[in-house]
Formats: structure tokens, sequence, C-alpha cells
């Protein structure tokens, strides 16, 4: 198609054509004092095509992301599947009411029947009505390693699925596209699961206690020291849960007076932690850096509201990679202006750490930058590591400082042993300490896997979003009906996606999500092959759907 | 304003004038257009000069900014530029002193079981939360080989998105059954797991009632809820009377409000940090009478209390169908890592797409699942180990009383105890050091003690500084005493 090299060209025009704005600067027709500034036009606001990078001088390289605007006919008929399902929806409810339909649902115990009801009625309308007729797609048992191929226990719901029960087969080698195992460290032999066995052995698997009390063990001394060494920063912490390394800490860092500006979509765990925190949150635009240049200098020169104080400390809250967008944070222009503004940066490198960057050491890698440009370094062990937690690394004050008031150190327990040598392995191996070149090809393969997907799957004609780096592979669905059918026919032909809807996205932008692994050979990513294939009334309009709307676009 | 007033007169002008003109040609409608072009000519001269400038003026009032005064408060590109130069933010953390006890953790070579080697020294436990000993059991170690063997270690992705293994089915199922609840939902990670439960039921405007000393992870579920929180005193079941009363009142003042609004009680089974039991029956009566629902927080006491185990619903025999939720971690007594939360369907299943922690986090690795429900097992076949450990429980409880300088806090059967000072110095800062040269003291002699750590500005009600005295069915009678009369001396040569 001609669609990616369409995008191409407009990026290098726009590159251009901010060359020359800048120009004009010099000579003094434009005083502008913000860093990104863009003339003032008007912008729809849903329009997502900001692939316009605006400073190229700041990157070492071609910074490609796409975002199609949802064509209007496939926002017009995807809100018309959303009414249609909701008035079924309403019409279910009222012949629930009226028992003209079996209610299957779990109901309060008859002694609670006067109390306060637990949940509203419209909270679970969606679950019940829309959620709850595709919710196969979700919670699939694996009963094997989450690598490049798994087993699923094949489940059947005899009660529109409120409940599941297992068919005793096993579905073999389902082609895995859905975990986040970038780098194929999720494995039940090799070097890691080796060391794991033997730490095992020796530890055991549990901790009983925090790593205040009796829950520091040298093999969480050992894994910091490597952490902090891999990172490139003085000194690293580790949590046992990724989630909780985010929510735990954003309390101890920021507090009242100081103010968190925090990208549009961010994770959950952001989010929470923010907001525990007890500071002001202002959003600013998904990777748009005149929008956090604008909140950054409203910010300074205001100060609070109402009071007028000035703020005690600004942090910006960015991710390395976005799962559900597949996009890369802009870090050479955040850093640009978390320098100008005296801001502090807390990068969550959840999915890029491992993922991203010719050492794979994350975005910062990846752009050639300075670790010490940094001030948080935060990421999780879950998805390129194959094990579990996650780690804030920076200068030795802040580990120190977080050592004695993080929330997590204090009061949770430690992470289990096996965990901690999961994480020392693999993090040797893509170092290149281990000795052999393992970690390299597989940094390789992921790159080169996720050009070559990206590739395939626009050549074909589907609308993906997302940097064309990202291994993260969002393609659009669109309609809420195809969610369910998507997921459903490609399980049919033995491949494992995730596909999400709203609240997960905006409510017309359902996706499929792929994640390109290391562990994928040529062989299986032509699954794409497999998406083609995909016949079945409902699936093939699904598909051609996108691709005839995707060609007219490109056209 | 005095513009305003100028249109004012002007239109009243109009007005008047249009009147006055209408009740000259009330008699022919027709004419009225010729009329008022005769009257625009009749008009003196001066009039029509006036109309015409006042005319002028409300069109310029309606083009010109209305606001000047904001405008001169605008801040100029300059003066901005000088803020953001002048501007400088507070360090992003404070510095610690040097001798903060945070910075240097004690080192722990080797498992943390029943002999612990910290710092290169040998000690008998009396540190960790391995309450039944199952952290070193082969046959929990087996288990979790054998899976490792089979899952690898990670799980590569959240409960929704191929992170769900079979294990963690069984595991669920298992804790549902020894439970004897409808369902049970497991949580990565034992912190987060009363913390998303919380604020997945109570939202923005209801009403939790909680106990002061409840444990840091409540604390940090009712702030994400952002819930009314009313905190009653410890145990204190006459003063949650009087606050479920004041509410009752109020209720009665605004029932549409009372209809809408949720209420809670959220209790722990054995408190953290003070060792005690909550007075569960009292607590379900409560729960009837006012229509609060109760949650229950049980890391402590799951697989500690009760004769199987149970935990404080079984303690007190209580219908476990009375407490809407109960959450508890499986990284004290079960020795593996995670939480998880049991009760009836109609209320657990709700977490599946409501609890943050579950929702958005990758799911507990597969071998800690296949760790813990192998303990599930050895509590389920051999139900003797809780009253082994009762008796050390009350052995230790028995054996501190009466140690000079020391007062003992908690109740016979807990566990986990507190030895706090009897006299306070009066700054927290000393105290500690006092305590913590007991337990160095005590470590020289082959014991191993903690310091219970709190994050004393984010407690909501910081308890005395205390050390930890944990109990397991390891601890031999021999060893116990051993720990008992080295407490004792060191309590008396160090705060004598």
């Amino acid at each position: 198609m001609t669609e990616s090299s369409s995008n191409k060209l407009l990026n290098g025009d726009a590159c251009q054509r901010s060359s020359k704005d800048k120009k004009s600067g010099k000579n003094g027709f434009v005083k502008n004092h913000c860093l990104f500034q863009q003339p003032q036009k008007y912008r729809r606001p849903r329009e997502k095509n900001h692939n316009v990078v605006r400073n190229p001088s700041l990157y070492n390289k071609p910074f490609v992301e796409s975002y199609e605007e949802t064509p209007l006919l496939v926002a017009v008929l995807t809100y018309m599947g959303y009414g249609i399902l909701t008035i079924f929806g309403y019409l279910r409810d009222f012949m629930r009411h009226w028992n003209i339909e079996k209610c299957s649902v779990a109901r309060e115990r008859d002694e609670q029947k006067d109390f306060v009801p637990l949940y509203q009625d419209f909270e679970n309308f969606y679950t019940r009505n829309l959620y709850t007729r595709i919710r196969d797609n979700w919670n699939r048992p694996l009963c094997g390693v989450p690598g490049s191929k798994m087993d699923i226990v094949e489940q059947v719901s005899h009660d529109y699925n409120r409940t599941f029960q297992n068919t005793g087969k096993i579905m073999r080698d389902v082609i895995n596209m859905g975990s986040y195992n970038y780098l194929g460290f999720a494995e039940n032999v090799g070097q890691c699961a080796d060391a794991a066995i033997q730490v095992t052995e020796k530890y055991g698997s549990g901790v009983c206690g925090t790593r205040c009390e009796m829950g520091n063990l040298d093999i969480h001394q050992e894994m910091e020291e490597l952490v902090a060494r891999f990172l490139g920063v003085e000194s690293a912490l580790t949590f046992g849960m990724g989630f909780a390394t985010n929510s735990m800490n954003i309390p101890a860092l920021a507090g009242k007076g100081c103010l968190i500006l925090s990208d549009e979509l961010n994770h959950a765990s952001l989010v929470l932690g923010a907001r525990l925190s007890g500071s002001t949150i202002r959003v600013f635009k998904h990777n748009n850096m005149v929008s956090l240049e604008k909140l950054l200098r409203d910010a300074i020169v205001h100060g609070q509201p109402r009071t007028h104080r000035p703020w005690k400390k600004l942090l910006i809250v960015v991710e390395g990679i976005y799962s559900m967008e597949g996009s890369i944070v802009r870090l050479p222009e955040v850093i640009a202006l978390k320098k100008r503004y005296k801001a502090f940066l807390y990068l969550d490198e959840a999915h890029s750490i491992g993922a991203l960057g010719p050492n794979g050491k994350g975005v910062v890698d990846y752009f050639g930058l300075d670790p010490k440009d940094v001030d948080i370094m935060m990421g999780t062990f879950t998805k390129s590591f194959g094990a579990a937690g996650g780690y804030i690394g920076g200068k030795r004050e802040l580990i120190q400082y977080l050592r004695s008031h993080s929330h997590s150190a204090v009061y949770a327990t430690s992470m289990p042993p096996p965990v901690a040598q999961q994480i020392i392995t693999s993090m040797t191996t893509i170092m290149g300490e281990d000795g052999t070149s393992l970690g390299a090809d597989r940094l390789r393969q992921l790159s080169e896997n996720t050009t070559y997907f990206r590739r395939k799957l626009r050549e074909m004609g589907f609308i993906i979003y997302g940097n064309d780096d990202s291994p993260v592979v969002p393609m659009m669905l669109y309609m809420p009906a195809k969610i369910g059918a998507f997921g459903r026919e490609m399980l049919k032909r033995n491949i494992g996606t995730v596909v999400v809807g709203f609240p997960a996205t905006p409510i017309i932008e359902s996706r499929a999500r792929f994640c390109v692994s290391a562990a994928h050979t040529r062989e299986t990513l032509d699954v794409v092959r497999g998406v083609r294939g995909v016949s079945g009334p409902l699936v093939l309009r699904c598909v051609l759907g996108v691709q005839d709307l995707s060609c007219f676009k490109g056209r | 304003k005095l513009c305003i007033c100028c249109i004012c007169l002007g239109l009243y002008n109009n007005k008047n004038r249009k009147e006055k003109r209408k009740t000259k040609m009330a008699s022919g409608q027709q004419w009225v257009l010729v009329e008022m072009v005769q009257a625009f000519y009749e008009a003196p001269a001066y009039h029509l000069i006036l109309e015409g400038i006042l005319i002028l003026w409300i069109i310029r009032l309606l083009f010109s900014k209305t606001y000047k005064l904001q405008e001169t408060n605008k801040l100029t590109e300059k003066e901005k530029e000088e803020l953001i130069e002048e501007w400088q933010p507070d360090p992003l953390v404070p510095l610690v002193s040097k001798d903060h006890p945070s910075l240097s953790y004690d080192i722990v070579t080797g498992p943390p079981s029943h002999k612990i080697i910290i710092n290169g020294k040998e000690c008998i436990n009396f540190a960790s939360f391995n309450f039944l000993g199952l952290l070193d059991n082969d046959r929990v170690k087996q288990k979790a080989l054998t899976s490792l063997k089979t899952y690898g270690v990670g799980t590569c992705g959240p409960r929704g998105f191929y992170g769900t293994f079979d294990v963690h089915l069984e595991l669920e199922s298992r804790l549902a059954k020894f439970m004897k609840t409808e369902e049970a939902i497991i949580y990565s990670y034992g912190f987060a797991t009363i913390a998303s439960a919380i604020p997945a039921y109570s939202k923005r405007g209801d009403i939790v009632f909680v106990d002061e000393a409840a444990c840091f992870s409540i604390q940090k579920g009712l702030q994400a809820s952002r819930s009314v929180i009313k905190y009653f005193k410890h145990n204190d079941m006459e003063d949650l009377d009087r606050l479920l009363k004041e509410q009752q009142l109020e209720d009665h003042k605004n029932p549409r409000k009372a209809k809408v609004t949720r209420r809670f009680i959220v209790v722990e089974g054995l408190y953290m940090n003070t060792a005690d039991i909550c007075p569960l029956p009292e607590l379900v009566k409560m729960k009837y009478k006012y229509k609060v629902r109760i949650f229950l927080e049980e890391s402590l006491s799951f697989g500690v209390l009760g004769e199987h185990g149970r935990g404080v619903t079984e303690h007190f025999g209580v219908n476990i169908d009375d407490i809407d939720l109960i959450s508890a971690n499986m990284e004290n007594a079960i020795a593996s890592i995670g939480g998880f939360c049991c009760g009836r369907s109609f209320v657990i299943d709700h977490q599946r797409l409501s609890g943050q922690g579950y929702c958005f986090s990758a799911s507990l690795p597969p071998m800690l699942a296949a760790a813990a429900i192998e303990a599930l097992d050895i509590m389920e076949e051999d139900p003797d180990i809780f009253t082994v450990l009762r008796e050390k429980c009350t052995s230790v409880y028995h054996a501190l009383q009466g140690t000079s300088g020391l007062k003992l806090v908690g109740v016979p059967l807990s566990p986990s105890l507190h030895l706090q000072l009897e006299r306070s110095s009066g700054s927290r800062d000393t105290d500690q050091r006092t305590l913590r040269r007991i337990v160095d003291y005590v470590s020289l002699r082959e014991v191993a003690l903690t310091i219970a750590r709190y994050l004393e500005k984010e407690e909501r009600y910081l308890p005395p500084p205390t050390i930890r005295v944990l109990v397991t069915v390891e601890q031999t009678d021999e060893e116990i005493q051993k720990a008992v009369s080295c407490i004792k001396e060191a309590a008396l040569a160090v705060i004598s």
C-alpha cells in the first residue's frame, strides 16, 4: 500500500516546514519564547494525526507514528452498533425485571435485601449487556508457558457466558500474540529457568517479611546492583509488583502543593499513584508536547489555583511505550521541556524496557539519551524479563529516600527469590554478561519481527496505530460486534490475540492488539496470512471492511 | 458601568418614543411604516443626532472587549519568562539523614526460615511471618519446582490477557472451598488486595467506619476510594455504636441521600499494629442493626485463628456469610506471595472488572500459586498444626509477661506480638534507639527480632515504637525459652 509511504512523505514535509519556521525566528520575525510553539490554528479535537515531528533536531532517527482518523462512516456505524446493543440491553433488562427472561446473575442475600444496594443499577449495565456477551475473549486460561505458542484450556459456557466449564480438551500450540513476552524470556527451559530452579531449591518461594524487616535477602541486593548497572543509574530499588511500584511510590515523591502533569493515556497505576499522592493533577494530550509545554508554562506563571503560591515541584509522568496505542513517548522533547522548566520527569518503562533500543535498555537507549536526564526511571520485570515486579532507578539520594519512605518498601513483602533470580539471569543475558550473544540475538530478532509484522499488516491494508518501532501493534476494529467476532475467529485459527474495547479505549476505537516477541519466528508471524484468510461471513466483512476503508483513505 | 447606564437610557428613550408613536397611530395599522418614516422626518435634528450617537456607542460597546481590567493584568511574554527563570522547585526528595535505619537493611543470606543468617550470623528466627513454617517446607518447594518447570516464572500479562493459568483457577476454587465461601479472587500482591478491594465497592460519597488501628493497606484503600471515612476507637464497640447512631440521625434528615449511600465497616481480624482480635460477633450484630456491610482484613488471622485456620470467623463461630468480604494475604501463614478476597459471588465477582490491582496488574507467577495450593493442602490435611501454633503463641505470651521495662501488647492467641517500652522517653527516636539496642543485644545471642516499622508521617494513628515478636510452629520450647530469657536479659541491660 501507498499509505505508509504517503505518511512518511507527509512527515518529511512537516519537518521542512518546521525548520523554516525556526529560521524566521532567528531573523527576528517571530518572537517565540516557547520551545515547541506551533502556529495557532484550529484543530479538530478528535484529530489524532500528530505524527509531525516539530523539533527534528532533537531526534537521531526518523520518528514515524501514525494514527489514522476514524473514517466518518465507520464512526457512524460504530455508534449505531452501540446504540443497537444498548437498546437490546434495555429490552433484556426489562424482560429480566418482569421475569420473562431468566436472570442468571448472582444476587444479594435475602437477609441483606434491605441494605443500601452494593451496586447502582446502571453501573453494571455495560457489564451485563455488552461485556458478558463477548466475555469468552478474555481470561482464557493457559496451561503452559506463555511463550511464542501456548496451550489454552478449552472452555464452554452453557449459561450465556456467566460461567465457563472446561471441556477437558486443550487447544495446543496456539500462536501467542497476546502476552507481553517481548524478549521471549517466558520459558520453562534454558538458563533462566535453570537458575530459578536452583534458587527455589535453596530459598523456597516466599519471603515472609518486608524489606525493612528481615525480608532483604542477599539476592535482592545483587539484583538491585545489577538493575542499576543495566539502567545506567546510580542506584535502584525493586518491588514485588509493577502496579504497586507506581501507585505506592508516586505518593512518596509528590504531595500537597506539587503538580503532576500526566499524559492522558497513562496507565491506571500511575493515575492511582498520582491520586493517592494528594497533589494537583493536570492532564496533557497524549504525547502532545505543545499541550505539555502550555501546562508547564501556565503552572509556573500562575502558581497554585486560588492561593497563587508557586508550586513546590512539577512532576511530568509519561510512559515509554503506551500499551494501547503502541506509541513511543517523545522523550527528547520531554527532556528538553523538563530542563527548560525545571520539572522532574517520571518515566514508566513498563513496556519499553528490554523491548526498545539497541541494547534493550528502553526508550532512553532508543533515542540515545543520557539516563541521568530522567529523574525517576521506573519499569517492570513482568514483560521483557518474564518475571514479576517493578523497579525504580535514579540518583542515590532518590533511592535512599524511597528506601525509607516508599509505602511498598516499608509495608509490602519483598520479591520472591525465584522471581529475583529470573530477573538477574535474563538481565545478564540481555547485557551479554553471560558471555553469549543470546541476548543480542533476541534484541535483534525482536526489532526485525516488529518491522516485519508492522509492514505486513500495513501492506495488507489494516489500520494500525503507533510507532513503527513499537512491538505493541494495535489494529483497529472499531465496531463492538467485531471485538468478539475477531477474537473468536482468530482463536479458531489457532491464534491468540488480545481484543480491547471501551472502557480501555475510546468508545469508537475498539481494537485488536498484537504483541510481537523475539520468540516468534517468521513463520509464526505469518499469522498475518491467517488474518487475511479469516472467513466466515461476519469476520470476513470485518476485515474486508477495514481493508476497503483504509484503501479508500490511502488514496 | 457608566456605559451601561447610557445604553439603558438610550433604550428607554427609544421605547418611549415608539410608545408615543404607537398611541398616535393606533387608528390605522397599515400606515405604520409610513408613519414611522414621517415621524423620522418630523423629529428634531438634535434628537436624531443624539440617537445616532447612542447607536454608535452601542455598536462600539458590542465590538470592544468588555473586560479591560483583566487585560491589563495579563502578563507579557517577558514577564512570564522572568517568572519562569525565577521559579525554583523544591528538590525532588529531601536528603535522608545518614543514620536513618532504612539505609542499612539487614542482609539475610539464604532463606529466612527457622534458622536465619542475618549479616552473616545465624540466629533463631523470631522475625519472619512464617507462622506455619511452610517457607522451606519440602512439599511446598517441590510443588513450586514442578510448576516452575511447566510454566516458567512470569506470566507476561494481566489476568484478562492470557495471564490466567489453570493453577490460578484451581487456587481460587481451593481458597473458596477452604474458607467455605462461594468464590475467591486472587491478587498478585498482598498489599494490593484490600487496597484494591475497598475502592471497588466504596465510592465517593459512601461512608466507611474504620477502626483507627487499621493497617496501612486499608488506609490506602480508603484513600483511593474517596469515601467519607469515620474512625472509631480501637476495638471500642460503644464508639462505633455512637458513630452509627449519629449516622442514623443524619440519614433520617436526608432519607433520599441515605438511600444511595453505601455504608461499610472495615476491621482487621487480628490487628497488625496492636495484635488484638476484633470483637466480630458484636460487629455482626451492629451490621444487621444499622444495615452496614462488613469488610474483614485477615492477613494475620488467616491460617492462624480457628480450629482449621479459617481465621477469626471460625474463631468466634460466626457464619462466614455474614461477612460481606474477607481479604487476606498469602504472604504470612501460607508463605507464598499474593493475596485473596473471598465471599459471595455477588460481591466478589465485581472485583474482576473493578479491582484495579486485579485488572491492571500482571497475574501471580504460577509457581507461587502452586506453592499456595500445596500449603492449603498441608493445612487441610493436618489441622493440628493450628493447635501447635496456638500453644506456642500462648506460651510465648505468658513467658514474656513481666519483662522489666517492656510491656507486651496483644492477645495470647496472636503469633505476632509487640513489645513496647513501659515508659517512653518522650522522643520517638530515642525510644526506637533503645529498642534497637535490645534487638542488637538479642541478636548477639543468636535470636533474631525486628522493630516494627511504620511510615511515621503517613500513618493515621501511629503506633508507639515496638519490637515485633513472631511465633512460628518451628520454634522449639527450648528456643522459645532461650529467646525469652535473652529478651529479659537485654531489657534489664539496656533499659536500666
